[in-house]
């Protein structure tokens, strides 16, 4: 199952390694990465393949949310199937 | 892959623009549940509902939390109980409210609709039983919705059903008194209802559906006030091209909501209820469309025509988006339930005779509205009674949802809570419609009815 990260907050060292080590951890494949830097703010959006993810999708999406939180982020994990229906014909 | 924008968006929307899911509602058919003895019949009911929507809450909060799209009820409607009640010999159908109730609380949902009889042409004696046990039944539970449809295009409206229905209403706020006649905003009377609305409080599971189905409704007049904003002073051209797209989307999320839950919880998909609803939160409300066009406030002259621009315009963008739509599908205008409509009342501009011109052109009607509680139950019958003549002369639903508040006056304030809001007292014209309403019968179907 394809999913997309995004991951907003304040830019500073070591965001994007972090997250990816999250992600790493419970076994998401990162497919693809884009992100932009506005004045001071990092937004960041992944492609993810969690198929071969070890934890259930819901509890991957709590447990990147409470980590987001501790490094005053907001980190959130959605099914791709959500922006394919809001966007594509 | 999606571009930043676009993924930003969406997130935008339901973050700050209260984009949601507004129920997804189970459709319960009774029909195999009537019995003789009343409750081994009502054991028969809360044994079907609570089996058949016992994952339907779990399932809504899974797929919330998967997509992260807000789903902010899950509800259930059932066949209209009149129907049901109809082979038990008793005159109390309380008992059936109570197991609706205590389904409704197993389950999970916070409403369930369907304490419901269909009198557009007559009543049969269930009909009758269950009319008049709604007061007593509407009070004693808490989650039960009750409605009755009193008319329809093809058959004209049932007056002596509107004639009872106002005795009905002022009863069920008199025994509810102690609440701001709470028992009101969980009844509706209906012309020309839908059997597939999967909105409280007018919901019931019609007899042309199926076993059991999944109906949802969307959401989502913050998001298209916000895109309003983005279009300030351009023609109405544009303005109706904006909310259809909007109204696309959204819809789409409805589309991809149903299917999913469909899918399972092992239930037919029905419908999408394209209507724009809107909540009590600030930022979530149809009166702050009708503003964003350029009106000071709702209620001021132009607002009919913004109202019908914006209904058509939901429905032309929403329709391409879903396989099936269906239900009331328009803009709702709940006085209560909306902190832009409260605003406009209390500052005096809008009125129930402005808010009954609204109702031609939008769906549902008078709805969540609070009048003086000594209004009489003749006033109350006649306002039904023009609510159900838009309904049946313009072929589509209308409702009434009007609360007469025990010992409140113009001026003065009701507090419902949660989503059903408050609302100002608003005045009723003056002058006397009893004679009017005790002649009975039926008002004949209109000439318009007669298209085979």
């Amino acid at each position: 199952m394809r999913a997309i990260v995004t991951v907003i907050g304040k830019d500073r060292v070591g965001i994007i390694a972090n997250v990816c080590t999250l992600l790493a951890e419970s076994g998401a494949n990162i497919l693809d990465i884009s992100q932009t830097i506005l004045q001071d703010y990092l937004t960041m959006v992944m492609l993810v393949d969690t198929s071969g993810c070890s934890l259930p999708f819901a509890e991957l999406a709590d447990s990147l949310k409470t980590r987001g939180e501790e490094q005053a982020l907001s980190i959130r994990i959605q099914r791709e199937d959500i922006f394919e229906a809001m966007h594509r014909i | 892959m999606f571009n930043t924008t676009e993924i930003m968006q969406t997130n935008e929307m339901i973050d700050s623009q209260h984009l949601d899911i507004r129920t997804i509602t189970m459709g319960v058919s009774l029909l195999d549940c009537p019995h003789p003895d009343i409750s081994t019949a009502c054991e028969n009911v809360y044994n079907k509902i609570t089996r058949l929507a016992a994952n339907l809450v779990k399932t809504g909060e899974e797929i919330e939390r998967e997509f992260g799209i807000p789903i902010v009820n899950a509800r259930i409607s059932v066949t209209p109980i009149s129907l049901i009640a109809a082979a038990c010999d008793t005159d109390d159908y309380s008992p059936f409210a109570d197991a609706l109730d205590a389904a409704a609380r197993e389950t999970g949902v916070n409403f369930i609709g369907g304490f419901s009889a269909l009198v557009h042409k007559g009543f049969t004696v269930g009909d009758k039983r269950l009319i008049s046990s709604i007061p007593a039944a509407l009070s004693s539970t808490e989650r039960v919705c009750a409605s009755v449809n009193v008319a329809t295009t093809k058959t004209g409206i049932n007056m002596d059903a509107v004639a009872q229905m106002g005795a009905v209403i002022k009863s069920a706020a008199d025994m509810t008194a102690h609440a701001g006649g709470l028992a009101c905003a969980k009844l509706v009377v209906f012309a020309n209802a839908v059997e597939d609305n999967p909105f409280m409080a007018g919901a019931f599971h019609g007899t042309g559906e199926p076993e059991c189905v999944i109906n949802v409704g969307v959401s989502g007049p913050g998001v298209v006030a916000h895109a309003l904003r983005t279009v300030k002073g351009e023609p109405f051209d544009t303005v109706a091209e904006t909310i259809k797209k909007t109204a696309f989307r959204v819809t789409r999320m409805g589309q991809l909501v149903a299917q999913e839950a469909s899918r399972r919880l092992g239930v037919p998909f029905g419908i999408v209820d394209l209507s724009l609803a809107p909540t009590p939160a600030v930022g979530d409300s149809v009166a702050d469309i009708l503003e964003e066009m350029g009106l000071s406030r709702a209620g001021v002259h132009g607002t009919t025509a913004a109202l019908a621009l914006l209904n058509d315009a939901v429905k032309k963008g929403g329709v391409m988006a879903s396989s099936h739509v269906g239900g009331l599908s328009g803009a709702f205008i709940p006085v209560s339930e909306d902190a832009g409509m409260i605003a406009a009342v209390e500052s005096g501009v809008l009125t129930l005779p402005k808010l009954e011109a609204m109702t031609c052109v939008c769906s549902v009607g008078l709805d969540m509205i609070a009048v003086p509680g000594d209004t009489d139950a003749s006033t109350i019958s006649a306002i039904i009674a023009d609510e159900a003549a838009i309904g049946v002369v313009n072929n589509k639903t209308t409702a009434v949802r009007i609360i007469p508040v025990p010992g409140k006056d113009v001026g003065d304030r009701v507090e419902f809570g949660g989503l059903l809001g408050s609302a100002p007292i608003m005045p009723v014209t003056a002058g006397d419609s009893s004679a009017f309403i005790a002649r009975g019968g039926r008002i004949p179907a209109p000439i318009g009815s007669l298209r085979n």
